[in-house]
């Protein structure tokens, strides 16, 4: 302890009246550790514990004398223990504020008196009393230094033979051993902070270069930074990258390979993706991680490998200079200079925290350092993306071809940050621009179509209506065609003639554009050349079919991200909703027949463009404020097929977001989604159980789809195969169908479960997903657990048990925990090997997957025969799910509670687990809120009682208090865990104490008057053992 | 014009005429005398519209420029080829140029691009027609080669019998796969955006 405290403990500078300790991590941790020994030494060494100091430690203590009770006489401003010494000296003395202790006992009880206020306490005892040991043991003690400190011993207990000196001896080994400790502990703490240092790898490069150039004796050609800019802490990555450790980036040219991009960060050094035609760095790391410059360079060149050698006395002696200049000091006096080391290197991690801070919130695409304040609050955002697109709207209609790059690359970063959507996710990668090389073999379409561009830019309104038409009779849906249009510069013109008052030119331009923009690269530049705003107003045009052209044009070109929000941000979405409403228009009568097809057709081809808008999550927001659900909800009771598509599509889209859904409710759209289930059109079948398939997650969905009888069709439909999306949405439905369970009973009625049974084999995975899922949900009763067994459907689950698609094991592990229920199953599985397969999953990286899957193995432990052995069998298994207590995901961690209780049922098991710790990191887990864990945990803790000293252990582990805590919970569930829990823990004395001194007993009297039977009497039981504590310790006391 | 003389006229006009209804007959009849009177106190004595009055309403009113195209049209209205437009032949062509069907409109085009009248619209007629479409490049050797080139594009597109000329069944069919060809050779029907 001396050493420790002496050395270690981080002091603030004095000067101050007197020093105080400085609040840092580590000094936190070692007083932390002083305070478990001297608690802990009542039980540990009760002997030594009476033991009675040579001077007392004194402070000045915070502590009312009114927190003392039996065993100290109170007076208002005095404290004396009963116990006292030879002479009659109370061993511990409090006048306020000053307090005198003189054993270890009195410190543990004053202690566990201070209770939350220990830390203080325990700070001002150190500070009180600079050198503690000298005071318990003697001056004499203290001259014990390092390594004497045996002899010293030794010779001492020859010295003088008697009871009084040998315990004093044995404190001092035991204070020894808690220096030991002591520093052992920071150690670790402080051991943890020395990643490689920006300096050292500076000095590595700058050795390196004095060693390159031209030449054959050189080691390098050369070397240098990617950036001559070094921030104040040495790096030189931006403050971006710095959060992740990385220093700098180098160049290396080699004499034999290529030039090199190497990053050096502080877990060491490794090759990154080189830099890209931006002059950007492309961070990512290729390869392994070597631990320094030289290290990394001699294995990817040889050359420099040799070179190094001829030259590595030299550059050695360098080196060794280099580092030497630093060193010289920390050498002579280590133990001081790592005590000033400590404060110094908490400072940079200090600041680093503040960079980070500001980079946590930073998004995966790096942006220049300007903006990414900005992107902090979303607000803020806004008013950026706000600004950027007012720039975007301004400069794009000019045409020129580099501007248009510029403005594209700002409008693309904007929407990367603002929307983010699940669906999004198709076709968000630039696709690669290959224009056609010069001469390369030009088909002769190329030459024709480049002599009609030319009549379309210098011709009057008829030239150009010919050449439209004219150019419409080639195949558009050629890729040689649509790329020749755009590289005659045919697409600016296209785009010129729809700013015109020609309808006809308008018209024809747009049934080209409508054809040519089914390319990802023709999108894209009918965005940078500014083309979607002029769609957009073109979209209040009185001429219906320009209006449909439009539409149907968007409807293609927004399939990618920028030009969504670009519709977005022109007021395209109102516009859209807008034409939805135009089927309302022809219940006017004068209209005829002829104009009445023609409105469908703007309502068809407005859904068609929101379907592809939809796929944004601002859009699906600006779809719905315009309007647009009951519209759409409207057009859904309308029987025009092709009609039906996009509008479902669209709301299908739509509905991953809540207030959808609960539109989707409001408007009664559920019923004709059910209605178009029956349709003839696969597709429309596939978009409707995708869309019931979103909805579904709400129960009152559910009972609407099965009141509209929506569950035959379904299952009827997983008859046909064929068709595999439709398949993966029909699933998809079934599966969110079945979370309700009189949908599982009109399921199991058609015989839907059989059927989903026949396709767990030869299905695509997300077909699979969903029929796992649908199955898990199913077998949560018992007979489907059978229908699945006698269909042969346990050996197909457990086999996929060993796939690698998260979502698909999340499903498998539920469905085969469900399965194991039944016993009869549970066998089928313990022969398959299955219980294994899950408990494997268990070191899956996903948390959902390894929540699942020891949720799973509860019921397969219970089940199983001889479950106790066959979970010994698992080499490592118990220790793995031991370990998983660590874990920070709550669902986890109750998942793993929930299997420890299970596997806590057999004493052998039990005792292995406690070997591996069960006890403190159940016990660590006690401080949570969520119920769920709470209801597990105390499950756990109440099994685990059933071993040796555990429940001691508990206590010791301060998990009692907590608990107690748990009944003031809500939850029924907890309730009733909790108090089996402190029933078990309540025959334990100690616990007992602490069951009441945090109030238990109120709690549990409540207890006894619920309906819960096992509640009942696990709170009765508690109470009991307290109660019986205390009849004996009064006893103890009279008699 | 008394009234009971032009309640008469309304209504044999009416009877005849398909797309208009009473109301309106009777107007465009107020309106063509009104365009005749204006014509009497200038030159005395006329017998109706005559070309020039005419072109100036295709000019003013429907926004046509094309002095051929608006001959042409004016043929079209003067049925009995007397040089005048009379109110019947006012009338019907209106009802036509207006509110007429495609076939309809097909057929009064297909007259109006036939320019000599043979019922086919030769390479020559085309040509003709299409000569002022082309912006000039001053750099080009032959100016007419563009508008040659334009002929055969169009004769490709709408020539089906390869004959090289355009029968009225090539151009019906032509029409009816793409509307917009109906005003191929020039505009000759009212613009819709007005």
């Amino acid at each position: 302890m001396g050493v420790a405290l002496g050395r270690l403990v981080q002091w603030t500078a004095p000067g101050h009246g007197t020093r105080v300790l400085e609040k840092t991590p580590l000094n936190e941790a070692i007083l932390k550790e002083i305070i478990m020994f001297a608690e802990s030494f009542i039980y540990k060494h009760p002997q030594e514990a009476k033991y009675v100091f040579v001077e007392p430690l004194e402070w000045k203590t915070d502590l009312n004398p009114s927190a003392f009770e039996s065993g100290y006489v109170v007076s208002a401003t005095t404290v004396k223990s009963e116990e006292s010494d030879e002479n009659g000296q109370p061993l511990l003395f409090l006048s306020v504020p000053q307090i005198k202790v003189r054993s270890f006992g009195q410190l543990s009880c004053f202690l566990l008196i201070a209770k939350d206020t220990k830390l203080k306490e325990a700070q001002a005892c150190i500070e009180g009393n600079r050198n503690p040991v000298a005071k318990i043991l003697g001056l004499d003690y203290n001259t014990m230094k390092e390594e004497s400190s045996i002899l010293n011993i030794l010779d001492k207990i020859t010295k003088d033979n008697d009871t009084e000196s040998e315990i004093k001896m044995k404190i001092a080994i035991l204070l020894k051993q808690l220096d030991v400790n002591l520093l052992n502990h920071s150690l670790k703490c402080i051991s943890l902070e020395i990643p490689l240092h920006p300096a050292a790898v500076k000095n590595d490069i700058e050795l390196l270069k004095r060693f390159s150039g031209k030449g054959e004796q050189t080691v390098l050609e050369s070397i240098k930074y990617t950036s001559d800019y070094e921030y104040p802490n040495g790096c030189r990555a931006p403050p971006w990258r710095q959060i992740l450790g990385e220093i700098c980036y180098v160049l290396v040219k080699p004499h034999d390979v290529e030039t090199l991009c190497i990053t050096c960060s502080e877990e060491g050094v490794f090759l990154n993706g080189g830099k890209t035609d931006d002059e950007e760095i492309n961070y990512e790391r290729k390869g392994v991680i070597y631990k320094d410059l030289v290290t990394c360079l001699k294995e990817k060149s040889a050359k420099f490998s040799e070179n190094m050698s001829k030259q590595k006395t030299r550059f050695n002696e360098e080196l060794q200079k280099e580092k030497n200049k630093p060193n010289e000091t920390p050498k002579k006096e280590a133990p001081g200079a790592l005590r000033k080391a400590i404060p110094g290197s908490d400072k940079t991690m200090l600041e680093k925290n503040q960079i980070n801070f500001g980079k946590s919130n930073m998004i995966k695409r790096l942006e220049p350092s300007l903006n990414w304040k900005t992107t902090i609050d979303s607000k803020e955002v806004s008013i950026h993306e706000e600004r950027h697109g007012g720039r975007v709207e301004k400069s794009a209609p000019s045409v020129s071809a580099g501007k248009a790059q510029l403005i594209r690359k700002s409008g693309e970063k904007v929407e990367e940050i603002v929307s983010e959507s699940s669906s999004e996710s198709e076709e968000d990668e630039e696709p690669p621009d290959h224009r056609q090389e010069a001469n390369a073999d030009l088909p002769s379409e190329y030459w024709q179509i480049q002599k009609l561009v030319k009549y379309l830019k210098g011709g009057n309104q008829t030239a150009t209506v010919i050449a439209l038409c004219s150019m419409k009779d080639f195949n558009l849906a050629q890729e040689t065609c649509q790329l020749a249009i755009r590289d005659v510069g045919g697409l600016e013109v296209l785009i010129n003639l729809l700013d015109t008052d020609e309808v006809k030119c308008k018209i024809g331009s747009l049934k080209i554009l409508k054809e040519i923009s089914h390319n990802p690269q023709i999108r894209r530049n009918i965005v940078d050349l500014g083309g979607l705003p002029i769609m957009v107003n073109i979209l209040d045009s009185p001429h219906k079919s320009l209006k449909c052209l439009a539409a149907e044009t968007i409807a293609n070109v927004a399939k990618f991200r920028r030009a969504r929000w670009a519709v977005r941000h022109h007021g395209g979405i109102t516009k859209l909703v807008a034409l939805l409403d135009c089927a309302q228009n022809s219940a006017e009568p004068a209209q005829s027949s002829l104009y009445d097809a023609r409105d469908v057709e703007v309502a068809r081809c407005g859904a068609l463009a929101l379907w592809s808008c939809s796929k944004s999550y601002a859009n699906k927001e600006a779809i719905r404020k315009a309007g647009g659900i009951p519209l759409l909800a409207r057009l859904l009771k309308t029987s025009h097929e092709n009609m039906l598509i996009p509008v479902v599509g669209t709301l299908q889209e739509c509905a991953s977001e809540e207030n959808y859904r609960a539109a989707i409710k409001a408007e009664r759209i559920i019923e004709n989604l059910v209605k178009n289930l029956n349709s003839e059109n696969e597709q429309l079948q596939e978009h409707c159980a995708m869309a019931i398939y979103q909805c579904a997650e709400d129960e009152e969905t559910r009972d609407l789809v099965r009141m509209h009888g929506g569950l035959k069709p379904l299952a009827t439909l997983l008859n046909n195969t064929d068709n595999k999306e439709r398949l993966a949405a029909v699933t998809g439905a079934i599966w969110k169908c079945s979370i309700s369970k009189e949908n599982v009973t009109k399921f199991r009625e058609y015989k839907a479960i059989e059927t989903l049974v026949g396709l767990l084999t030869d299905q695509p995975e997300e077909v699979l997903v969903n029929v796992v899922g649908a199955l898990g949900e199913c077998c949560q009763e018992y007979e489907n657990r059978v229908i699945v067994r006698k269909c042969g459907g346990i050996q197909p689950l457990v086999n996929l048990l060993v796939g690698i698609n998260q979502a698909l094991l999340v499903n498998v592990t539920k469905a085969v925990g469900a399965c194991a229920v039944e016993p009869e199953n549970m066998m089928i599985i313990d022969r398959l090997d299955g219980v294994r397969l899950l408990w494997s999953l268990l070191k899956n990286p996903h948390p959902d997957v390894k929540a699942s899957a020891a949720w799973a193995l509860c019921p397969c432990i219970q089940n199983a025969k001889d479950a106790g052995e066959m979970v010994r069998s698992f080499v490592g298994g118990l220790e793995l799910v031991v370990n998983l207590l660590k874990s920070d995901n709550k669902e986890v961690l109750a998942s793993v509670c929930a299997a420890i209780t299970n596997i806590a049922k057999d004493q052998e098991n039990l005792a292995v687990i406690t070997d591996h710790g069960v006890v403190p990191l159940l016990s660590k887990l006690a401080n949570t809120n969520n119920d769920k864990l709470r209801r597990h945990l105390a499950e756990a803790i109440s099994c685990c009682c059933m071993w040796g000293r555990n429940r001691v252990a508990f206590g010791e582990n301060k998990a009692v208090a907590p608990l107690v805590r748990y009944l003031k919970s809500n939850d029924a569930n907890v309730h009733r865990a909790t108090a089996q829990a402190l029933y078990q823990l309540s025959e334990d004395a100690d616990n007992c104490i602490t069951m009441h001194e945090n109030g238990a007993v109120k709690l549990l009297l409540h207890m006894v008057g619920s309906p819960d039977q096992d509640l009942q009497e696990a709170a009765a039981g508690c109470i009991s053992n307290i109660r019986r504590l205390a009849l004996a310790t009064e006893k103890a006391r009279y008699t | 014009m008394n009234r009971k003389k032009l309640q008469k006229l309304t209504d044999t006009l009416t009877k005849n005429c398909k797309h208009f209804n009473k109301f309106e007959v009777n107007c465009l009849i107020r309106l063509y005398y009104n365009l005749v009177g204006d014509i009497t106190e200038r030159q005395g004595t006329v017998n109706g519209l005559d070309r020039n009055a005419f072109r100036n309403i295709l000019h003013v009113t429907f926004g046509m420029t094309d002095d051929m195209i608006m001959d042409r049209v004016f043929r079209g209205f003067d049925k009995d080829n007397d040089g005048n437009v009379s109110v019947s032949e006012w009338v019907y062509g209106l009802s036509l140029f207006l509110r007429g069907t495609l076939e309809e409109k097909m057929k009064y085009c297909f007259e109006v691009f036939d320019l000599n009248g043979d019922g086919f619209i030769s390479k020559e007629e085309m040509f003709h027609m299409l000569k002022n479409s082309l912006l000039k490049q001053p750099s080009e050797e032959d100016p007419d080669e563009g508008i040659k080139d334009l002929v055969e594009i169009t004769l490709k597109k709408m020539d089906n019998d390869h004959d090289g000329k355009l029968s009225f069944s090539d151009y019906e069919q032509a029409v009816r796969e793409e509307t917009l060809l109906l005003e191929a050779f020039g505009p000759c029907l009212p613009d819709p955006k007005k």
